[in-house]
């Protein structure tokens, strides 16, 4: 595949995401939003647990509404041109790593404001970002594939939900350990484990996710 | 034409079920006399995962040929495969009242995991249903499945190992085959294997069936 190719694709990408800059505005507000709905419930949060497991509840409803659109705009012309002038792999590719890129600035974001309004409970804030970079990477390996599957499944936002939650789950339970020795501060070494197979995690979900694309885009 | 694996199967199972509740076993601490659920529990979750994983083979299969009665079968295998998940949960919610004393726990990976692959079964329906045209329902549903499986692959068969779990043979806990196994239950244990994947099997060839007799009536 021609490496010009994908960053024309990337641009697209980004173009496309900064002329309308309304969703990203909103996606912005959307996080914000539940921060503070989850501060303003909870008042503070003293067990570790809790703060984890409500970070990572946060996060997937915001992976999950963020990628649900990566694959809406594609409508059935600007499907046969891609077919015509791309391969299967870079139109695939291009969006995983855009959906990538987008996911963990929004990761960043999101714990910005957690931390802010909740309160950050963090020791080890090395451990936690790796997991933070590695999860959201695989988050949107798996998620753009669901994208692509619900977008041809008549394009139902509710049903990017049904399909990829029970999906992500391995992936989710896997982040939510991680996170939890970061932020309980433990040696590396006992995380090294779980780091291990986030990464083999990513690479699994990506390997998948471009090979079965190729079956979905032939309409 | 009667096919004699159908009879085989359902003889075995028989066997295992009379066998199963009157054979010696070892009388282990907690365990006691519910070590008898082996001969029913695992061999139900094999039977489930065995359907499970011909209904992906199928999937596969599906996207290389395009053939609709491939997509027929995988749906028919995952159909069975979730049919049996409640029998095996049942069994195993059973057991484990009597040795942990709860009917379910969220500590377990492997529970979890059976939890996660029901979800996962009913989304695959969910997706089937949504979608009208037949082609294309079966390249769309065959990717999900693929991709499903493996994910639960994961975390049925990798995650358990890494944490703690209550289930025999994880986590420091004795596996069953390891240390309790006698050469008793073997006799039990394993035809009951056989004998309910064969019954998987059985079921799986009659729904397929029932299926295309359904599909032909509804084209005519």
């Amino acid at each position: 595949m021609s490496k010009q190719q994908l960053t024309q694709l990337l641009k697209k990408e980004f173009l496309l995401e900064f002329r309308q800059k309304s969703t990203l505005a909103g996606i912005a507000v959307y996080i914000i939003s539940t921060v503070f709905i989850s501060a303003l419930s909870f008042k503070k949060i003293i067990q570790p647990t809790v703060w984890n497991s409500l970070f990572w509840t946060i996060f997937l409803f915001i992976a999950v509404n963020v990628s649900s659109k990566s694959f809406m705009q594609e409508t059935k012309g600007k499907g046969l041109y891609n077919y015509l002038y791309y391969n299967p792999r870079q139109f695939i590719f291009s969006k995983i790593m855009y959906n990538m890129l987008l996911m963990a600035v929004l990761s960043l974001l999101t714990f910005f404001f957690y931390s802010w309004f909740v309160g950050s409970m963090v020791q080890d804030m090395g451990m936690f970002l790796l997991a933070l970079l590695f999860s959201s990477t695989a988050f949107s390996g798996v998620l753009s594939l669901m994208s692509a599957i619900a977008s041809k499944a008549n394009n139902n936002m509710s049903l990017m939900a049904i399909l990829s939650f029970p999906v992500l789950m391995p992936l989710l339970m896997v982040s939510v350990k991680l996170s939890k020795n970061a932020i309980d501060g433990l040696a590396w070494s006992v995380s090294y484990n779980y780091l291990l197979i986030l990464v083999m995690l990513n690479f699994v979900v990506i390997a998948l996710a471009t090979i079965l694309f190729n079956y979905l885009w032939r309409e | 034409m009667i096919k004699w694996w159908k009879i085989l199967s359902a003889f075995i199972i028989l066997y295992t079920l009379v066998w199963g509740m009157l054979n010696p076993v070892p009388h282990l601490d907690i365990l006691n006399e519910t070590i008898r659920n082996v001969y029913f529990h695992v061999p139900i979750w094999f039977a489930m995962i065995f359907q499970m994983g011909l209904s992906v083979v199928y999937a596969i299969q599906q996207l290389s040929k395009n053939n609709l009665q491939l997509d027929l079968k995988s749906n028919q295998a995952a159909q069975v495969g979730l049919f049996f998940s409640f029998p095996g949960l049942l069994t195993g919610s059973m057991w484990a009242k009597f040795t942990w004393g709860t009917w379910w726990t969220f500590q377990d990976p492997k529970l979890n995991g059976v939890a996660i692959a029901i979800l996962i079964y009913l989304a695959y329906f969910i997706l089937r249903s949504s979608i009208d045209d037949e082609l294309k329902r079966a390249r769309i549903s065959s990717v999900y499945n693929i991709f499903a499986f493996v994910m639960m692959f994961v975390f049925i068969m990798i995650l358990p190992r890494l944490t703690d779990s209550l289930h025999p043979g994880n986590g420091g806990n004795p596996a069953f085959g390891k240390y309790d196994l006698d050469s008793n239950m073997r006799m039990v244990f394993y035809p009951a294997v056989i004998g309910w994947v064969l019954l998987s099997l059985w079921i799986l060839d009659i729904k397929t069936r029932l299926a295309q007799l359904t599909q032909k009536y509804d084209e005519a």
